[in-house]
């Protein structure tokens, strides 16, 4: 551990300083604390019954085999949960369809009562003093079902038989964005036009830690506690508290503790932690409940699953006209929470990607079927709508036999154009696409493709080459704007800061860290612009109790809306010690310079420190009468627009003939994030990222078989890229800083996933002769479009 | 999901019939059967302790007989339960022809699995049954001549291999072979 400090502390840590993460030093040593590592005195293990069937009515619940067994202590069922008030499980999203009416979100009681309607749908609690009879007496509970005609085929859904009564062919809603008439007339316009057919594959989070809390219910107070795995604890009371009522929001804390990865799947308000915490409350004992992988693969919610029908319009010169989409968007068999956004308003919106297409219209059918809930999964949104547009536009070039590469920046929107608003309802602030293509190409030595094609001929392997510019919408944005379109919450986050009065820095933040560095990158952000030592800041987070609200972490979201707050948030501390070191040097405030840690009288060699000034404001022996005393502050920061990233993925892949296997053998990412605090947690974020994209692309995929049972159940059919997968990624940044947050920062947590699917089946499909191929590239399948199937 | 398989038992096809009514016989060729109970003659309940891949379970059985066609052929139709460890439904037709003194026992089965059975661990799943299936006729086999040994036919191996690349569903056939075939097998 010495070294380890001894290093960081011979260099910069400020902003923009590579430093390592310090949450790593326990989590590789062990010493992290997550919630299976939290157990009270006394505490009951959950296990659940979960439906075998994709659709059932749940007739009978026989538990008294399960209750007889010595050690259970009680069994709860999902029809006792809402017999006792409980609220539904809601969908913070409203959105509209088209016709102007609200989507219509299926019953989605805290657990399944009268029917289940996916595969793995918990219906009924079991408590008992060992999670071994728990698991046992689980098996025990005898239960009748009633089987119904389950609707597993998305391309079909919408005309099989109605899941629930009111909710006509299955759809939640038929969203729409963009002009339809005019991007009607391009397409009759058209010199060229590109259609292509596209899925989007089912993946399943695979989060390292398995969703998993501890329930405590306080006799003396009539207190709840959740410790649980969550991505927003402050979402997550405000759900239990205000829609479902456990119990009133001060009478609840939910405490997040170090979390194993969420990648979207631990935003959402899910059966199990809550009808944990309920339980809790009836039986007056801590419960603990932790998800075994099976569990995780069954009722995690899942991400992706869309079909596009994409048609791209151009003029003589392949001036990208027009863009028309149709998606139909797997929701599941309910709407998760944010499960309506993603499909929509995350994902139709960026449409547009890096090019000045005047004309975009997008449908989406948000279909119910018989399937685990889809939600946000890293990228949440943008990889599908990355894909959409990089797929075709690549197409595009084939069919009119221009390089992929020119095409794109024949179309690109130029520094110049900036703000540029699209057709599709968003304004880029800035951005400079051609700068991280040209930089993209050269690192990959884009001219030298042809002799490394040759080369791997000889070989007997076939080279293929993909480009993807992405972009994504990042740090969501303004509340107001959001609210409006149908967001149920907020889309701020807040900050304090704490000057201790021995001059120490505690910095407690709404956002969450479960992976992203936040104990360090916003330790940095806090020591420069404070002018304390790095090692003098501490970060907490993830607890309700701690700190006053946020909204957590999700869409790349954290440094440029939770860093913002603590960069407002500090602002306030100097200038209140501004005050404070004025009165100490007997002077006027104005008269304060604030550099470095030091306040500093103008004209004269006179300062005081920061540390000085919090003594001060703890021990006011001198101090200004119309003052208080104490050094803290705090912020909410609302950003007024979305952070847009960008950049240029390249991927080349060269295709075994004989097996069909396709290696990814390079890849550069050049990203531009806008500033950046930390580049060592970039490239992690950025490496991370693009391996989940490569899964996506080559590897994962979640199937369910014509019945609705889950295929793909375990690590044994449920493939995970590893690291001899992959290549030694090659990952840059081009720089033009956000211009409306005060980091000047965009976001880094999604981008590798969201632009490496295209380009690796962009290369993929060069790679294959222009033969299109669905994701995931498997051996399998690229075998036979070698052969011709 | 659908699959077809075929075994030689060296036996006359008049004698392989009546063992395969024989319950006692079936019973004692089936590891882990615990009973069959004839319902009337058509109808039956078999109970089946198994151990399939990663899931182990007792599995309660609800066989139908129909199309009974002595000594050619008959189907059976099954919903096989294991409470927590899934479920198996579905069909099998059963024929037994005659080949040079051997009887080939032919099937096609159309199962539905569910459940944890479905979902975890397929490969495992595959190799369990498969044996269970193999254990099955071999004991059968012996019980029939002593010195015989039923062996998949060459053409059974390499209709599962294509069933196996064509849809990746073999091993689910397998399953439905290890839970509802075994039992129907063992019922009549």
């Amino acid at each position: 551990m010495s070294e380890v400090v001894s290093q960081a502390e011979s260099e910069n840590q400020g902003i923009g300083a590579p430093v390592r993460r310090r949450e790593d030093l326990r989590f590789i040593t062990g010493d992290g604390r997550y919630t299976d590592d939290i157990n009270q005195p006394g505490q009951l293990y959950a296990a659940f019954c979960r439906s075998p069937y994709p659709r059932v009515r749940i007739d009978n619940i026989d538990a008294s085999e399960a209750l007889a067994l010595p050690g259970v202590v009680a069994v709860y069922t999902g029809q006792q949960l809402v017999d006792d008030g409980l609220g539904d499980l809601p969908c913070g999203w409203m959105v509209k369809s088209k016709d102007g009416t609200e989507m219509i979100s299926a019953p989605h009681p805290p657990m399944a009562a009268t029917v289940a309607n996916y595969v793995g749908e918990p219906y009924a609690l079991v408590l008992a003093e060992t999670l071994q009879i728990a698991k046992q007496a689980a098996e025990l509970v005898d239960t009748d079902f009633t089987e119904l005609n389950a609707v597993v085929d998305l391309a079909h859904a919408s005309g099989s038989e109605n899941i629930y009564e009111g909710i006509e062919n299955n759809l939640a809603y038929e969203w729409a964005l963009g002009d339809e008439d005019a991007t009607k007339m391009a397409f009759a316009r058209a010199a060229h036009v590109t259609t292509l057919d596209l899925t989007n594959n089912r993946l399943i989070p695979n989060a390292l830690e398995p969703r998993a809390c501890l329930g405590m219910y306080e006799r003396g107070t009539g207190d709840y506690t959740l410790y649980t795995t969550s991505q927003n604890p402050h979402l997550e009371r405000l759900v239990l508290s205000a829609f479902v009522q456990i119990a009133p929001e001060h009478k609840l804390r939910i405490i997040a503790p170090d979390v194993g990865g969420g990648f979207g799947s631990k935003i959402f308000i899910y059966s199990e932690e809550t009808s944990v915490i309920w339980a809790a409350g009836k039986i007056k004992r801590p419960i603990k409940w932790v998800a075994d992988r099976s569990e995780s693969f069954l009722a995690d919610a899942h991400g992706r699953d869309h079909i596009t029908r994409a048609e791209l319009a151009m003029d003589e010169m392949g001036r990208f006209t027009g863009l028309r989409v149709k998606t139909t968007a797997n929701l599941g068999a309910y709407l998760s929470t944010f499960g309506s956004s993603v499909p929509t308003y995350l994902y139709g919106t960026l449409l547009a990607g890096q090019y000045k297409t005047p004309n975009i219209y997008v449908e989406v059918q948000g279909t119910y079927t018989n399937t685990a809930p889809v939600d946000a999964y890293r990228g949440a949104g943008r990889p599908e709508a990355t894909y959409v547009v990089e797929r075709i536009v690549d197409q595009a070039a084939r069919e009119l036999g221009k390089d992929p590469a020119d095409l794109r920046r024949m179309n690109m929107i130029q520094p110049e154009d900036f703000p540029y608003e699209t057709p599709v309802a968003l304004t880029y602030d800035t951005g400079n696409y051609e700068a991280s293509l040209d930089k993209a190409l050269e690192m990959i030595d884009y001219a030298g493709f042809e002799a490394r094609q040759a080369e791997a001929a000889e070989r007997g392997k076939r080279r293929g080459i993909g480009l993807a510019c992405y972009i994504e919408a990042c740090g969501l944005a303004p509340s107001k704007l959001a609210i409006q379109l149908g967001a149920g919450v907020g889309l701020y986050e807040s900050g304090e800061i704490r000057m201790n009065p021995t001059g120490s820095v505690s910095v407690f933040t709404g956002s969450h860290s479960h992976g992203q560095g936040h104990e360090t990158t916003f330790a940095q952000v806090v020591s420069d612009k404070l002018g304390v030592s790095y090692d003098d800041v501490e970060v907490i987070h993830g607890d309700t109790g701690r700190m006053e609200f946020g909204l957590g972490t999700y869409g790349s979201r954290s440094l440029a809306v939770g860093g913002s707050a603590l960069m407002v948030a500090a602002e306030k501390v100097i200038e209140k010690g501004r005050k404070i070191a004025a009165h100490m040097m007997q002077a006027q405030v104005d008269q304060v310079d604030f550099e470095n840690g030091q306040f500093t009288l103008q004209d004269s060699n006179q300062s005081v420190s920061i540390q000085e000034v919090a003594f001060a404001a703890y021990v006011p022996a001198d101090y200004p009468e119309d003052l208080e005393p104490g050094l803290t502050e705090k912020a909410f920061y609302d950003p007024n627009n979305f952070t847009y990233p960008a950049g240029t993925h390249v991927a080349e892949v060269e295709v075994d003939l004989e097996t069909g296997v396709v290696q990814l053998v390079d890849f550069v990412a050049v990203d531009d994030f806008g500033h950046i605090i930390n580049p060592l947690i970039v490239d992690g974020q950025v490496h991370g990222g693009v391996a989940q994209g490569a899964g996506q692309a080559l590897m994962e995929h979640g199937i369910y078989d014509e019945y609705g049972q889950l295929q793909t159940g375990s690590f044994m059919d449920y493939t995970m890229p590893r690291a001899d997968d992959l290549p030694d990624f090659r990952v840059d940044t081009t720089v033009t800083p956000c211009t409306h947050n005060p980091l000047g920062v965009k976001g880094c947590g999604e981008a590798g996933a969201i632009g490496s699917p295209a380009a690796i089946m962009n290369a993929v499909t060069h790679a294959l002769g222009n033969k299109d191929i669905s994701m995931p590239a498997t051996p399998e399948k690229v075998w036979r479009a070698i052969r011709g199937e | 999901m659908q699959q077809s398989g075929e075994y030689r038992i060296s036996a006359s096809r008049d004698s392989v019939w009546q063992a395969l009514n024989d319950p006692d016989l079936l019973g004692e060729c089936i590891t882990g059967c615990q009973h069959v109970k004839k319902i009337d003659d058509e109808h039956f309940d078999v109970a089946v302790k198994a151990k399939i891949g990663p899931v182990s379970a007792t599995f309660q059985a609800e066989l139908e007989l129909a199309d009974l066609k002595p000594p050619e052929s008959y189907v059976i139709r099954g919903n096989a339960k294991g409470g927590a460890a899934g479920f198996a439904k579905g069909h099998a037709a059963v024929r037994l022809a005659e080949d040079q003194g051997v009887t080939v026992l032919t099937y096609d089965v159309d199962a539905n699995v569910g459940g944890k059975l479905a979902q975890v661990g397929n490969r495992l799943v595959e190799g369990a049954t498969r044996k269970m299936a193999d254990d099955f006729f071999t004991a059968f086999s012996k019980r029939l001549d002593p010195d015989a040994v039923a062996t998949p036919s060459v053409e059974d191996a390499r209709a599962g291999a294509d069933q196996y690349e064509n849809s990746g569903q073999w091993k689910i056939w397998a399953i439905a072979f290890g839970v509802l075939i075994l039992a129907a097998v063992l019922a009549i």
